[in-house]
């Protein structure tokens, strides 16, 4: 096979995300891009959150699968600019965010101490779409998610926040 | 990025080293809380800032290492400089107390780096605009838990308002240290690389006096007596046995790998 661009962003749409396994690296806005300098295969990434754990393994990831398609030499890069934002995921991801139970992220808001003080964004229960939702934790089972509770369907759920 | 004049260079090492100290510390202090939190969601709340912190303060670390030699590595800077080497604000060291003092630790310091981050988004260095902009919208989520409790706690019980109460007053004095600037920051202001925090001051105190009084607590007046230090090294006792936790099993073991 030759190795083009084309082809090795074709192979890691197999890479999953380890926290959200139905959705790949590329679905997240997290896999920015490849190109090919010498005969090496430069693949670049860029973190959620500047803590973000899985990193380390989605590093791992892109390499595993790169080198079981055929391609050996592998370097991966990680990018901070532009700053990850979750815009970047596409609807159909939000859709499967939705089918897992998780309320997707809606869009994000103009950056201001009043903006972050005074939200009223609501979000819809992902089971009952109903509106009448509240927050519970501004934290959830990832740094990503914050967790809520709609009031119609009796049911907690995760909300992955704009970012 | 790189800088050819040294002065400006060694400048921008020590701001960098203190961006990164500032989150080293308070991380840690939080990360205490693992397992400790007073209810699970709180346990994730903590552990999940003192994370966000933890990455912020590796992006630092590795851009000061790299502006100090090629031998030196992030590593060392957390693991291998001594108590008067730390460049960190005293208040990020303090005890966490009970959950009203970590929560108001923390919503003087939120609000601080979100006023320092809506401007070093626009530094002259590449690396320290890039870091900001990756990392003020993590503040986001920082600030408005420590809000939220706030306003629980203040406006709560008689017992959770005077504990909330005790935590003010016991902060209070650390929150002056946060608009230091000496030598170091004056330069870099100079160079449009560090933001100028003395015109943010009125900013940050009319943000935390609201939300006191949204939290029916008393004002409180940014004008008195303020300890200071821990930017030239100078710390309280806290720090001696945050270091001794931190540092203790790569010094014993200096060769060991993760």
């Amino acid at each position: 096979m030759v190795i083009t661009e084309e082809n090795i962003l074709k192979i890691l749409e197999n890479v999953s995300d380890p926290e959200i396994p139905y959705l790949s690296i590329a679905d997240m806005g997290i896999l920015r891009g490849a190109r090919i300098e010498e005969d090496v295969a430069i693949i670049t990434v860029t973190p959620t959150y500047s803590g973000c754990p899985a990193m380390y393994e989605i590093r791992k990831r892109i390499v595993e699968e790169l080198r079981a398609n055929g391609v050996e030499r592998v370097k991966v890069e990680t990018v901070l600019s532009p700053a990850w934002t979750t815009d970047w995921m596409s609807d159909e991801a939000k859709e499967k965010l939705k089918e897992s139970g998780i309320a997707p992220p809606g869009k994000t808001n103009e950056f201001s101490i009043d903006n972050i003080l005074n939200n009223t964004d609501s979000v819809a229960c992902p089971f009952c779409n109903s509106d009448n939702t509240e927050m519970r934790a501004e934290f959830s089972a990832t740094a990503c998610k914050s967790l809520y509770f709609c009031n119609d369907c009796d049911q907690p759920f995760e909300h992955f926040k704009c970012h | 990025m790189t800088y050819t004049d040294d002065k400006l260079k060694n400048a921008v090492r020590e701001y960098t080293i203190r961006l990164a100290d500032d989150r080293m510390i308070l991380s840690q202090r939080l990360s205490e809380l693992c397992g400790h939190g007073p209810i699970l969601e709180e346990d994730i709340a903590t552990t999940n800032t003192a994370l966000d912190l933890l990455g912020q303060a590796k992006l630092y670390y590795e851009k000061a290492a790299e502006l100090t030699n090629e031998n030196t590595s992030a590593d060392d800077l957390v693991f291998f400089r001594n108590e008067r080497e730390f460049t960190n604000v005293q208040i990020v060291e303090q005890d966490n107390g009970d959950f009203a003092h970590t929560i108001f630790r923390q919503l003087l310091f939120d609000v601080y780096e979100i006023l320092l981050y809506s401007d070093l988004v626009n530094s002259k260095d590449e690396d320290l605009k890039a870091i900001a902009a990756k990392a003020i919208k993590e503040t986001k989520y920082h600030l408005r838990h420590s809000r939220d409790w706030m306003l629980k706690l203040g406006g709560g019980t008689e017992e959770s308002h005077r504990r909330m109460k005790d935590a003010v007053d016991w902060f209070w004095s650390y929150s002056g240290e946060l608009f230091y600037s000496d030598e170091v920051d004056e330069l870099l202001i100079n160079e449009g690389i560090a933001p100028d925090m003395s015109k943010k001051r009125d900013e940050y105190y009319k943000t935390v006096n609201k939300i006191l009084e949204e939290s029916e607590l008393d004002e409180m007046d940014p004008d008195v007596w303020m300890q200071s230090g821990g930017r030239n090294g100078r710390h309280s006792e806290s720090l001696g046995h945050i270091l001794a936790a931190m540092q203790y099993l790569p010094r014993s073991m200096p060769d060991a790998k993760w």
